[in-house]
């Protein structure tokens, strides 16, 4: 890793939200060349635009109204490496990881750090770098290009956070479904950080379907080394008309992993879409989910599902802007929040003036289980138009007593009637994934992660290093 | 009973106002066979603001501007001991440190603080202010006169005590005797800080501290008169208490300042009322209501707020930019407020509770409606630190024309409020596709017994119904009325009757011509 160009400036005392940025404006400044040279032409162009502007608004602070329940500069302030010369890190993916779906097949793709590693090629899929060089009108077309197509992004401009990514973001993955064609396999993406040192990782993913083309994604993030990780993560997705897709992201991670997730996603006409955005174990993560319904009669299905406990953070930021009329937009998130744990979800639904006869649905559910974890929810409507059917609703609570007590007087444990109560909570959540396989492993995994035995599948190198052990699992 | 039955039934009931309503109109006019519904309708749908007239009073104002002397001078013609004075320095030493807030979803206009006359005095002629009705000038008596405040005798039928704020000076308190048999104080507040000034200078600034936001602080420096209620240890106040707030003399922000302190065992019901003439700028108000509830008292707040919103075209209007806070301190204290929102430019209103006593409840009920090109950004909040405490929020928002109507409001349970309980629910109704409707509610848990529920619909009138109407003779504009009139039933219900009869008219009012 020495080999490595670990560049890296060192930490000013904090002064407001300025110096946090301000180490990023220099690095990239004296490290402009290398970062083009690593990267390709297409990404290239758009850099210095992105780190002019970030140098100018900086960091978003708790201020601002996106940003409320996650300190952007705080997670931004800590002195990271970065894998700006390209050394490849010797990693045998196979090796160590192997929990994989079971009777799930799947197409695999290995992305250490921000490299992807494809053993076969795989129809449709490349290297975002690699696209650049094969494809460079495609990438042109597409890539950057999804906040200044979504109305409510471009009015604002995007955070600081998805500037640095356009700013250092070197290499990722291309997606692109031609008109009419579909995916033979789900695309199984697994995600290893892997690094010595502490390290910041600028990951991006461009998703691109034509008309009529259907494809099932799935993302999966999990950190190999127990050191520090800050990972940046810019999904744009195209959806053209009559498309569909699925797409699921699940993090499992470890307490010193920050993760900052922006999806970027314009919807066509007739369009079926849905996202799934899980989180079963991290440190620190702020998902923002930005879409943007174009064309008339598409349906969007948003989920989420979090477990926090210890002092976890998760921030769950959703926008569903229907500009078109007639589609139909389902959110459902749940959250279950433990020991110290901080969960927010903020879910903005916006109806424009033209989109008549929207329907729309937003649903928060969460379990506060001490008086330390702390939830804050803010389900927002916004409508512009009259002929809608719009509603939202959320709930924090406790565990439902009667069926507690229902349970015991059946002769079963508390511990365990917790855990049964609180599977079905977020089983809800689980249940709307489309693909049965996955959905089984999703409930062992939930299942798991409540019982405190995430970390003991003893399946793989990966599951072994963790620093500390994991909580019992409250009440189990 | 059939089906039908049950709904003629149902109809019966709402359908009743509105064709009193109509006999009381043709009955004046003389004209009672030629006038239809639909004419009634259009004719008020094309009324000017009818409370929009000028009273041509004596009035002292003192100059435009806002620097450490305006408020020494205010401070100083009221004849307000030092620590008052102390007090409003420090808040407005602190207000010029702030910036005004932009969070609201409203396009608040650039105020000029220093383009405001920050007192007028309509009783200053007079040197200790009137004694009698006789003294009070009869030009006021004519302006309460059209507001239809009945401030003399026919007070008595009606068994309200008003005591009626006309630009910053308390006129005449009406019933101040009966009340204080029973040892009530209900009093403008300058005279509370006279006369009672141990338990002024207790309260004052203990619900909302001038650092609470920039309007409070503004407020707290500035606030030239106002409402003070006492009520002593188990009374229950024999009658509605009942301010009028009314802007007169131009381009004076009207800055009052409430106070409400019920003491154990006690009740009180509060009403307020606003109208405003009419006028071509922005008229800022920038209030202060606080209300204090201590063991077993039960406090009920009732507004309905008709300032002058602007014309059709959205010039002028009156800035409605106001805190109301209420903390209920002791055990089992209640406090409920309900609020009717017609009017103002801008609203920016977060009727508010903190719930610190062990068992208290709160409710907040709320129907803001705007029209043209009004805005409207309220809600309230609920917070929780008490053992078992409780919360309902029920709000109705309605908007049409090119209007923009929020519902913002903060449910927050801290961490030793064990068992609290919040229930939320909040409806959009919209009339064209010009209007906005939204909802930011926010929610902030931090108890694992606590249970908080936020629900909310946005919907436009329901086409079924305006058609079930439709077809049973009653026009599109009378069933829009009734309509919202039982959308807004909720709330409406938990008005004293006085507030009701008026509440459904304005709501009348406030949105014909806004469908077909």
């Amino acid at each position: 890793m020495k080999a490595n160009e670990i560049v890296a400036t060192p930490l000013s005392p904090r002064r407001g939200g300025g110096d946090e940025a301000s180490q990023y404006i220099d690095l990239y400044a004296s490290q402009r060349e290398l970062i083009c040279s690593g990267s390709a032409p297409v990404m290239n162009a758009v850099r210095d635009a992105a780190m002019q502007q970030f140098a100018a608004q900086g960091f978003p602070t708790l201020k601002e109204e996106r940003y409320r329940y996650t300190d952007v500069a705080v997670a931004f302030a800590p002195d990271y490496g970065l894998n700006l010369s390209r050394v490849r890190i010797p990693v045998n993916p196979r090796e160590v990881f192997r929990c994989d779906v079971p009777n799930l097949s799947t197409d695999l793709v290995y992305l250490v750090n921000d490299q992807p590693l494809l053993e076969k090629p795989i129809p449709y899929v490349s290297s975002l770098r690699q696209a650049c060089i094969d494809h460079p009108d495609i990438v042109a077309k597409y890539y950057n290009k999804c906040a200044s197509v979504i109305p409510s992004l471009s009015e604002k401009g995007p955070g600081g956070e998805v500037l640095l990514n356009t700013a250092f973001a070197q290499d990722g993955l291309f997606v692109h479904v031609p008109r009419g064609e579909r995916m033979n396999h789900p695309l199984q993406v697994i995600n290893i950080l892997r690094s010595p040192v502490d390290m910041m990782v600028n990951r991006r993913v461009l998703i691109v379907l034509e008309e009529g083309a259907e494809a099932t994604i799935l993302l999966c993030d999990h950190a190999m080394d127990t050191v520090s990780f800050l990972t940046t993560q810019v999904i744009e997705v195209f959806c053209a008309d009559r498309s569909r897709l699925d797409l699921y992201e699940l993090e499992e991670t470890h307490t010193s992993c920050r993760r900052f997730s922006n999806l970027q996603m314009t919807v066509g006409s007739d369009c079926v879409v849905s996202h799934n955005s899980i989180t079963l174990y991290n440190g620190l993560t702020r998902n923002t989910a930005d879409v943007a319904l174009t064309g008339e009669r598409s349906e969007i299905t948003m989920n989420g599902c979090v477990v926090a406990d210890k002092n976890q953070h998760v921030d769950n930021n959703t926008l569903i802007d229907h500009i078109a009329p007639s589609c139909t937009s389902r959110e459902l998130y749940k959250c279950v929040a433990d020991d110290e744990a901080v969960s927010a979800f903020a879910g903005r639904i916006l109806v424009r003036k033209d989109a008549q006869k929207t329907s729309s649905k937003e649903t928060n559910n969460n379990l506060c289980a001490t008086d330390t974890a702390r939830i804050y929810t803010q389900p927002m409507l916004e409508i512009y138009a009259d002929d809608v059917q719009c509603s939202h609703g959320s709930t924090v609570g406790v565990l439902d007593q009667q069926a507690l007590f229902y349970m015991q007087q059946r002769g079963i444990a508390e511990a365990e009637a917790r855990l049964l109560l609180k599977n079905a909570f977020v089983g809800q959540v689980i249940e709307q994934v489309r693909l049965q396989p996955l959905r089984d492993r999703l409930h062992h995994l939930i299942d798991k992660r409540f019982r405190g035995e995430l970390n003991k599948c003893t399946g793989c190198a990966l599951c072994e290093p963790h620093p500390q052990p994991l909580s019992e699992g409250r009440g189990a | 009973m059939s089906d039908k039955d049950l709904n003629k039934d149902k109809l019966s009931g709402p359908a009743q106002p509105l064709s009193e309503n109509r006999n009381a109109r043709e009955e004046r006019d003389g004209n009672a066979s030629a006038e239809t519904s639909n004419d009634f309708v259009r004719r008020i749908a094309e009324q000017k603001y009818q409370f929009g007239f000028t009273t041509d009073v004596h009035t002292e104002v003192i100059d435009r501007g806002l620097n450490e002397d305006v408020v020494r001078l205010i401070s100083q013609k009221k004849g307000e001991p030092d620590w008052l004075l102390q007090f409003r320095l420090e808040a407005f030493r602190y207000w010029q440190s702030q910036e005004q807030p932009s969070w609201g979803h409203l396009r608040l206009p650039d105020i000029d603080y220093q383009d405001i006359s920050y007192y007028a005095d309509p009783t200053a002629r007079k040197a200790d202010g009137p004694k009698t009705l006789d003294d009070i000038d009869p030009e006021v008596m004519k302006t309460f006169d059209k507001l239809g405040i009945p401030l003399e005798e026919r007070l008595a039928l009606s068994g309200t005590a008003v005591d009626a704020v006309m630009d910053s000076v308390s006129v005449k308190t009406t019933f101040k005797e009966r009340l204080s048999e029973r040892g009530i104080i209900f009093c403008s507040i300058s005279e509370a800080v006279r006369e009672y000034p141990d338990l002024v200078r207790q309260y004052l600034g203990s619900v909302v501290p001038y650092r609470d936001n920039y309007f409070a602080a503004l407020n707290s420096a500035v606030f030239s008169d106002g409402s003070f209620v006492y009520i002593p240890k188990n009374t229950r106040c024999p009658m509605e208490l009942s301010t009028y707030f009314r802007i007169n003399a131009r381009n004076t922000g009207q800055f009052e300042r409430t106070l409400i302190v019920c003491d154990e065992g006690s009740y009180v019901s509060y009403l307020e009322g606003c109208t405003a003439p009419m006028r071509d700028e922005n008229q800022l108000h920038a209030a202060i209501v606080e209300i204090v509830v201590l063991d077993n008292a039960k406090v009920k707040y009732s507004t309905v707020q008709n300032w002058y919103p602007g014309d059709s075209e959205g010039r002028g209007g009156v800035l409605n930019l106001v805190t109301k806070r209420g903390h209920l301190r002791g055990r089992n204290s209640r406090l409920s407020w309900t609020q009717v929102e017609t009017g103002s430019a801008i609203t920016w209103k977060y009727p508010s509770c903190v719930l610190s006593g062990d068992g208290s409840q709160a409710e907040f009920y709320s129907v803001a409606v705007t029209n043209n090109h009004q805005q409207a950004d309220t809600g309230t909040k609920m917070i929780h630190l008490g053992r078992n405490t409780r919360s309902t929020i029920i709000s109705k928002g309605i908007s049409a024309g090119h209007s923009e109507n929020s519902y913002r409001g903060l449910v927050r349970v801290g961490r030793h409020a064990d068992g609290a309980r919040n229930y939320s629910s909040c409806d959009s109704l919209l009339f064209g596709n010009l209007c906005g409707a939204h909802t930011f509610p926010y929610m902030d848990v931090q108890n694992p017994t606590a249970t908080a529920e936020h629900e909310a619909t946005t919907s436009k009138i329901n086409e079924d119904q305006l058609l079930y109407c439709n077809q049973r003779g009653i026009s599109t504009e009378d069933a829009v009325g009734l309509i919202v009139n039982g959308y807004a039933k909720d709330v409406l219900n938990k008005l004293p009757m006085e507030f009701a009869v008026e509440a459904q008219k304005l709501l009348q009012v406030s949105l014909e011509g806004t469908v077909g």
